[in-house]
């Protein structure tokens, strides 16, 4: 009893103790010495705390006693903890504190790199409804994606040529997955559309150098695309301009965790050519069938699976005067089907693993008929011109798959590594006059390891180096490619990057079944970029060297050119200006790019190095969007300038390759327009939203060249010109509960 | 004796516990009322540390962590309303996480909470402040769904229809902005908060200032 009394007296004596305080002051600056404000002082399970003013100074008197831990935490900063004794002597702590890695504050490895996301990165440059809002887009993602800097304006055949490369340096992958037909099938001279809408993706990364080890096959470029995960909310839609009527839904679940959906769209040129005149003469106009289905299911909480799944069946036919032999006419058809399919997985482990898991499969066939026509459209056999009268079939099987391993690792810092598996089966039929047959087939497989890490040493410094391994069926060879980069943070939205690079690619399929040995074309990347990027401005200039080794050369066969050996050789240099302003003018939103390319090349049966035919020295673009409020109208419009590219014209004369013909085309302008009309917006609980859009390319009218081709005896040539000259699109989309007018407004918001 | 030892025990203990609580209502009224008033940025987050620490303190209090996360949001206010088109994703982005951390805090201890769903709604409208070009899909709708949850869990929370009442203020006509429509919402708000009667002195009480400032703004 005397104990519990004794117990009780000091339990209240202590509690009268309590009025006794301890005064902790301190300040509180970063590793540069700058003071830290609003950071958060706290002696563990009390009330007792302080917040930092503007010079970084705090005090506060605690009533607290004995062993304590002082806790300073801020935002951006790691927590800092340090046990104290309480004994009424003032306190003075000065500290330190550490930055916190994030991705808001971190440093960004973006040379080389564009990307339209809504993710809050410095590479981060477009909106993802950029690429639909670009007016000389043609709703098209490589359209948009030429008014950046490093693409060209390359007019008469389809696909990205990047910093003097070809479009066939450039791939395309779709969830990591490689993908072989991107584009529709090529026609002589005319430009084609890639085949996927742009609104079946979330994410675009736009690399025009100085990529990641996680892709290969591609010289120049790699355009990497992400599709959307779930959709929002349940939808149908249908659309109808003068070229197309389409229709679709998407359905979610009600637990919002699986969605399906199917659109088909049917597009018929035959209206459009008959008011616009083309420079062909369509004997069945451009006409395509386009289904596509998706299924994405949520298998965990950070689980996706998807399933994307297209199919077009498309025809053309027309003809042309043919320069060989006038008043004849070269007719060109083809028909094409095409199924592609993409399976994607992605899943969360333990201990910051992550898996990823992505397969692909495409079946084309392409049907293309050639014959020598008579004024009044019949096929006719012209001595000396027989072969102009021929048919090929192309069947190809393509199976892509990619297995990538992920661990974060401390911070953003992390590890990658996997495989990757390219099959191709590639048929080709060709069919001559006296209905004789030349099959022939080229199976590869490209089997690739790859592994890189990325190194946060700081908010600041950041590197990231990986190797790939290739190994080719077809070459019985090998590669390595490093790959590495490095990013430094210079200020608040300011950074220097550089990247280096070693890319493989295999000799094109048209190159190949070869009669001798080849092995891969290299290409080397340099890059050094300055960037930076504040409240709504951003500028970027980048300097690059490419150095291109074992080209491709040919030589003239009985079936025309055939690759010979890898002695072709090349360079491109240059310096490429960004600059994108959504905040000097309200509601107006405009970006500017310039690129300046320096390159010349020896492949394929170039006499000689020369600057090759699809490399423009200066290109500029200028893109501007205007939301108007009052007219619920987004106005866009583009300004595409490049300077004249080289022509040439090469002929086999003895047994040596020499230019016969050589000069430099016009320069190119074009302006586009186009408009989005939203009658929808601000109505309350519309059901259905529309958007008008009217599109004019090459609204002035103006005289484009892309080229010239010549007689095959070089003694005519004539120019290539756009297919017309200004073109007009009108189209209404409707959507029926889904807004995707907002995603356009936005834009202009 | 013994019966008298434990009850001098009982009493110290109680009494201590007493002192734990007043002592938790004391400091909480003394900060309470600068919810409501305006603060620079500093005086904001300063104001959002204070609510944390006793948060810390108190684990299973969700008023503390429910007070500093209004703190903050406000503070990320300020950055929002400070002029200037662009994207400012840089400065809010923080503050909205901090924010967001705090009243996942209160959430685990008092779930399905009107004023809770209150502030998740005011985090996704400052989320979709630092940049709505960008932002205004996604954020737009995860505001909408907070506001309707807030609404459901508690229709008589005159902090719903005050928020109604702002989108429609702030919001231009042409996409659905309606002032006169926000003007009933500030009526509505304004009854309810006659009739409110928060459960203890400390709970949210906040909102009325505001709203007679914007019926003011209304004609």
């Amino acid at each position: 009893m005397k104990n519990l009394i004794a117990f009780s007296l000091l339990f209240i004596l202590s509690m009268e103790g309590v009025h006794a305080q301890t005064p902790i002051s301190g300040i509180i600056k970063d590793a540069k010495g700058k003071s830290i404000r609003g950071a958060s002082i706290t002696i563990k399970d009390s009330y007792d705390g302080a917040t930092s003013d503007s010079v970084g100074k705090f005090i506060f008197n605690t009533t607290e006693k004995g062993e304590v831990l002082l806790q300073i935490t801020a935002v951006g900063y790691q927590l800092f903890e340090q046990q104290i004794q309480l004994k009424t002597t003032p306190i003075v702590i000065n500290t330190i504190l550490k930055e916190e890695i994030t991705e808001l504050s971190a440093v960004v490895l973006s040379a080389g790199t564009f990307e339209a996301s809504d993710r809050k990165r410095a590479s981060a440059v477009l909106d993802p409804i950029d690429i639909v809002t670009t007016a000389s887009a043609n709703g098209d993602i490589t359209g948009a994606l030429k008014t950046l800097p490093g693409a060209q304006q390359v007019g008469e055949s389809e696909g990205l040529f990047v910093r003097g490369g070809t479009a066939a340096e450039t791939k395309t992958f779709i969830d990591g997955t490689l993908v072989n037909n991107f584009f529709f099938s090529s026609v002589p001279n005319v430009a084609q559309f890639s085949r996927f809408s742009p609104f079946i993706f979330k994410g675009t990364v736009f690399s025009t150098g100085g990529y990641s080890a996680l892709y290969g096959q591609a010289l120049s470029s790699a355009l990497i695309l992400e599709s959307i995960d779930l959709p929002d909310q349940s939808s149908a839609n249908i659309g109808i301009s003068l070229l197309s009527a389409s229709a679709g839904f998407q359905k979610l679940a009600k637990k919002k965790n699986a969605s399906w959906g199917v659109n088909y769209s049917f597009t018929d040129l035959s209206l459009a050519f008959a008011v616009i005149k083309q420079r062909q003469d369509y004997s069945k106009a451009p006409k395509y069938h386009n289904i596509d289905a998706n299924f994405r299911f949520k298998t965990s909480k950070t689980g996706m699976l998807k399933y994307y799944g297209y199919y077009s069946a498309n025809t053309l036919a027309f003809t042309t005067n043919s320069i060989d032999t006038l008043p004849y006419l070269d007719k060109f058809a083809i028909s094409n089907g095409n199924h592609y399919h993409n399976f994607s997985w992605r899943e969360n482990m333990a201990n910051r693993w992550k898996v990823q898991i992505g397969a692909s499969y495409t079946n084309n066939r392409d049907n293309i008929n050639g014959r020598l026509q008579g004024v009044d459209k019949q096929d006719v056999l012209l001595t000396g011109f027989e072969n102009k009268n021929f048919d090929i079939i192309n069947r190809g099987h393509y199976i892509n798959a990619k297995l990538l391993f992920e661990k974060r690792l401390k911070g953003l810092s992390g590890i990658r590594f996997g495989s990757e598996y390219n099959f191709s089966n590639d048929k080709l039929n060709y069919i001559s006059y006296t209905g004789q047959q030349f099959p022939s087939a080229v199976n590869e497989h490209i089997k690739s390891v790859f592994a890189e890490a990325d190194v946060y040493v700081t908010n600041a410094l950041a590197l990231k180096g990986g190797t790939r391994v290739e190994h080719s069926t077809l070459l019985n060879k090998a590669n390595i490619a490093p790959r590495f980069s490095v990013a430094y943070k210079l200020g608040k939205g300011s950074q220097a990057s550089v990247a280096y690079g070693v890319f493989y690619q295999n000799p094109e399929r048209r190159y190949l079944p070869s009669a001798t040995n080849l092995t891969f074309m290299k290409a080397t990347h340099y890059i050094l970029q300055y960037q930076k990027v504040a409240n709504g401005q951003s500028l970027r200039g980048e300097l690059f060297y490419k150095k291109y080794d074992n080209l491709i050369k040919t030589g003239s066969s009985n079936f025309g050119e055939a690759a010979i050996n890898n002695n072709g050789f090349g360079e491109a240099k240059g310096f490429e200006l960004f600059w994108r302003d959504k905040k000097t003018i309200k509601n107006f939103d405009y970006w500017v790019s310039y690129s300046y390319l320096d390159t010349k090349r020896d492949f394929l049966n170039f006499p000689f190095a020369v600057a090759p035919n699809f490399a423009a020295k200066h290109t500029l673009n200028l893109v501007g969007k205007k939301f108007v409020q009052k007219l619920k109208t987004n106005f866009n419009l583009a300004y595409n300038y490049n300077s004249g590219r080289p022509y040439y014209n090469i002929a086999l004369q003895g047994t040596a390759y020499k230019f016969t013909d050589r000069g430099t085309i016009p320069d190119y302008h074009n302006v586009s327009f186009s408009l989005n009309y939203l009658p929808s917006i601000g109505k309350k609980n519309a059901k259905s939203f529309a958007v008008y859009v009217l599109q004019v390319s090459n609204i002035f009218n103006m005289n484009q060249v892309f080229g010239y081709r010549y007689s095959y005896n070089g003694a005519r040539r004539e120019t290539i010109t756009p297919t017309s000259k200004m073109f007009v699109f009108f189209g209404a989309f409707i959507s029926l509960g889904i807004d995707r007018s907002d995603e356009i407004i936005n834009n202009g918001l | 004796m013994k019966h008298l030892s434990l009850m001098v025990v009982a009493t110290i203990f109680s009494v201590a516990l007493y002192a734990q609580s007043e002592k938790y209502v004391k400091a909480m009224e003394a900060l309470t009322p600068r919810v409501d008033t305006l603060l620079d940025k500093a005086g904001f987050i300063e104001l959002a540390n204070s609510f944390e620490r006793i948060g810390n303190a108190e684990k299973t209090e969700w008023l503390p962590y429910y007070y500093a996360a209004l703190a903050q949001v406000n503070a990320g206010y300020t950055f929002a309303m400070d002029g200037g088109f662009g994207d400012k994703t840089a400065d809010i982005d923080p503050i909205a996480d901090k924010a967001e951390e705090l009243i996942t805090k209160a959430a685990a201890i008092s779930q399905d909470n009107s004023e809770i769903w209150v502030i998740k709604k005011m985090i996704a409208s400052l989320k979709m402040m630092g940049n709505p070009m960008a932002r205004y899909q996604e954020y737009g709708a995860k505001a909408t769904v907070a506001l309707e949850t807030a609404k459901k869990l508690n229709p008589e929370n005159p902090r719903v229809y005050m928020l109604e009442g702002q989108d429609l203020f702030y919001t231009p006509e042409e996409f659905g902005g309606d002032k006169q429509e926000a003007k009933v919402r500030f009526q509505t708000s304004l009854e309810k908060f006659k009739v409110q009667k928060p459960a203890s002195t400390i709970h949210p009480a906040w909102g009325m200032g505001s709203v007679m400032y914007f019926m003011s703004q209304v004609k």
